[in-house]
């Protein structure tokens, strides 16, 4: 058998293995993304079928011209640049403890950091509400204000709202760091220690220069995630003081309302909004996602 | 299937409910509540059977009424209250929250004004209805519900506030009037009897009709409840037409109420020994619910709702001079498909 059948062959392989994920995928993702950009291009109420109508790109004129389109888009963005901000920071910490707690107390580090990350987003808004809603919640009682309304207002709303996202997904965000401070190859850092460096030396010269892909990567991923923000929100305030998210207009209009083209345009709208996240992170900071697997 | 009553108007312009068959008609709707028989029709067509009903009562505090000097023995009005609570710095309970019991709350003060939130449920085309919000009776429902909200009458939280934190508001120490379902008495019932709420509050907590808004006229209070539906691409219809009438009969429905304190839309029930001893208030319920108006039967419910949430809320907020025209305004656009709900 010469190189190039074996070559080809093996590709056959290739292709033949990874078929079925590609069909699964296909059916799961592409055929509903493909139907809501359909749908996306008429007036079309469920509830009204017989009124069905094509209206060209009508619908994307009305979300564009729309005040409350760009005001959810600029909330979605400030949740987005708050809590990636801020879990990106304390993620960092979270993934220092990790690797350098002592090796019999290490397990326990990790599963309490992670364990808010195995709770339901729903159960963690709701106990975040409890916690700081009135008249049963305790953080007023806490700060001494037991009057003051949390979800009566739009900045102390979001940083509520912020607060339950930043507890629930900093782990997430932390395990990505930690699989990057993993890769640090040790006698670089050994060199390092025993070339004087110091620990601020040791961490801007060696640890965060070997770890950008990883940093990015947790980046990116946590980006797209706090981008389509939704379960917080819709349980704490359901959009009342101005707080509603890109995913909660959307929902309003599919679900609430059964607006299925309307709500079919704005998921489309979602869709855009994240594709170009991802491609300024993966044109723009160079991301490489192979680094995800160590490649 | 179980309805909710403003559901029921979308459900039948989509056609997947079964009309009624006319030798039903009689038996569904005599003896059943004005607001249960307008919900359960589409076009002058019934379209569902009246199940449950529900309605809201002006909830008091008989110690605060006396001191304020409110006479409760006749119909009050809501600038009464309102004085009342101001009077004797206690709270004045009801549904500020961004939510349905919203448009609950907004209807029955519109509707109890003389007016309407929508003028011509009836009608099939979403550019065709017309909203009666920007008018005299949209103009003091948005006082009031402004003024509450001002002058914080309903307490710090009343933008968040729903039926329950209401009722947890008026059983507490500033407690003083509310508007709210029947379920708070048996609530506070419940409290008083595993000792979470003082026996004395349950005994000084009195019920009248709910609030005028113009002293001649009668109040319209809200209504609320189930109706039952039956699918119209279902093979066993007549049937379920018989399992309804079943389901629904006087026997049945005390049985309801008394086991799940679900209450009766035929209104003779509400003369049962049995419902009269669990619950005292069942004589004003019963008026209430004679006198209480649906909200609006049109099949584009939600965005009419919708549209009234997002105005009229924070309720601090609400002006007589421009919401009620502002939520017409945006309703209207929303209708035409040119606005985001």
């Amino acid at each position: 058998m010469s190189a190039t059948d074996r070559a080809k062959s093996e590709a056959k392989l290739g292709w033949m293995l990874s078929a079925p994920a590609v069909i699964i995928l296909l059916a799961v993702t592409a055929y509903p993304i493909v139907q809501a950009i359909y749908f996306s291009l008429f007036n079309y109420r469920m509830t009204d079928p017989d009124n069905r109508s094509f209206n060209w790109g009508h619908n994307y004129i009305v979300i564009l011209s729309d005040p409350q389109w760009w005001q959810t888009l600029g909330v979605t963005v400030l949740i987005t640049v708050i809590t990636v901000a801020v879990e990106l920071v304390l993620g960092f910490a979270l993934a220092l403890v990790m690797i350098n707690a002592i090796r019999s107390v290490r397990p326990w580090v990790r599963t309490v950091i992670l364990i808010p990350y195995g709770i339901i987003t729903v159960v963690s808004a709701f106990a975040w509400k409890y916690a700081f809603d009135l008249p049963t919640g305790f953080v007023g009682t806490w700060t001494g204000n037991s009057d003051f309304d949390w979800f009566g207002h739009f900045g102390s709303s979001i940083v509520v709202i912020c607060l339950a996202e930043i507890w629930k997904t900093t782990p997430f965000i932390s395990l990505l760091l930690l699989s990057g401070l993993a890769q640090i190859p040790g006698d670089m850092l050994e060199a390092a220690t025993v070339d004087g460096a110091s620990w601020w030396q040791r961490m801007t010269k060696v640890i965060l220069p070997n770890m950008k892909a990883a940093i990015l990567v947790a980046l990116l991923f946590r980006t797209l995630d706090a981008f389509r923000v939704f379960d917080s929100v819709f349980v704490m305030t359901s959009g009342a003081q101005d707080t509603a998210t890109v995913s909660f207009l959307a929902y309003d209009q599919s679900i609430s309302q059964l607006q299925v083209g309307m709500g079919s345009a704005l998921s489309v709208m979602l869709f855009l909004c994240v594709a170009i996240i991802c491609f300024i992170f993966i044109k723009g900071f160079k991301v490489d996602l192979g680094q995800v697997r160590g490649d | 299937m179980s309805l909710d009553p403003v559901f029921v108007a979308e459900m039948a312009q989509a056609d997947y409910l079964a009309p009624v068959p006319a030798r039903y008609e009689q038996e569904f709707t005599e003896g059943v509540n004005e607001a249960s028989v307008d919900s359960s029709t589409r076009q002058d067509q019934l379209v569902a059977a009246p199940f449950w009903a529900n309605t809201q009562l002006l909830w008091y505090r008989k110690s605060v009424a006396k001191e304020a000097g409110l006479d409760m023995s006749n119909p009050v009005t809501w600038d009464q209250v309102i004085a009342a609570a101001q009077k004797s710095d206690r709270l004045l309970g009801a549904q500020g929250i961004r939510a349905e019991s919203l448009t609950v709350w907004v209807n029955a003060l519109v509707e109890s004004g003389g007016g309407h939130i929508v003028e011509n449920p009836d009608v099939e085309r979403p550019e065709d209805v017309k909203l009666g919000l920007d008018s005299e009776a949209g103009k003091k429902a948005a006082e009031v519900v402004g003024t509450i909200g001002k002058e914080g009458l309903a307490g710090p939280t009343f933008s968040n506030l729903d039926e329950n934190n209401t009722m947890l508001g008026f059983q507490g120490d500033d407690g003083g009037f509310m508007v709210n379902w029947p379920f708070v008495y048996a609530a506070m019932k419940k409290g008083a009897e595993e000792g979470t709420l003082d026996k004395s509050v349950l005994d000084d907590v009195g019920w009248a009709l709910y609030p005028r808004v113009d002293a001649d006229r009668a109040s319209a209070p809200p209504f609320g409840g189930i109706e039952l539906g039956v699918g119209a691409f279902g093979e066993h219809q007549a049937e379920s037409f018989e399992a309804v009438k079943c389901i629904r009969s006087k026997d049945n429905q005390i049985e309801y109420f008394l086991t799940d304190g679900n209450a009766p839309s035929l209104l003779a029930a509400f003369d049962d020994s049995r419902i009269r001893e669990e619950l005292p208030a069942a004589a004003t319920i019963k008026q209430s619910l004679a006198m209480a108006k649906a909200r609006p039967t049109t099949p584009y419910y939600n965005e009419v709702t919708g549209g009234v949430q997002k105005t009229w809320h924070p309720p601090q907020d609400v002006s007589p001079d421009s919401t009620p025209a502002d939520a017409a305004n945006y309703i209207y656009e929303v209708l035409r498909g040119e606005r985001l709900l």
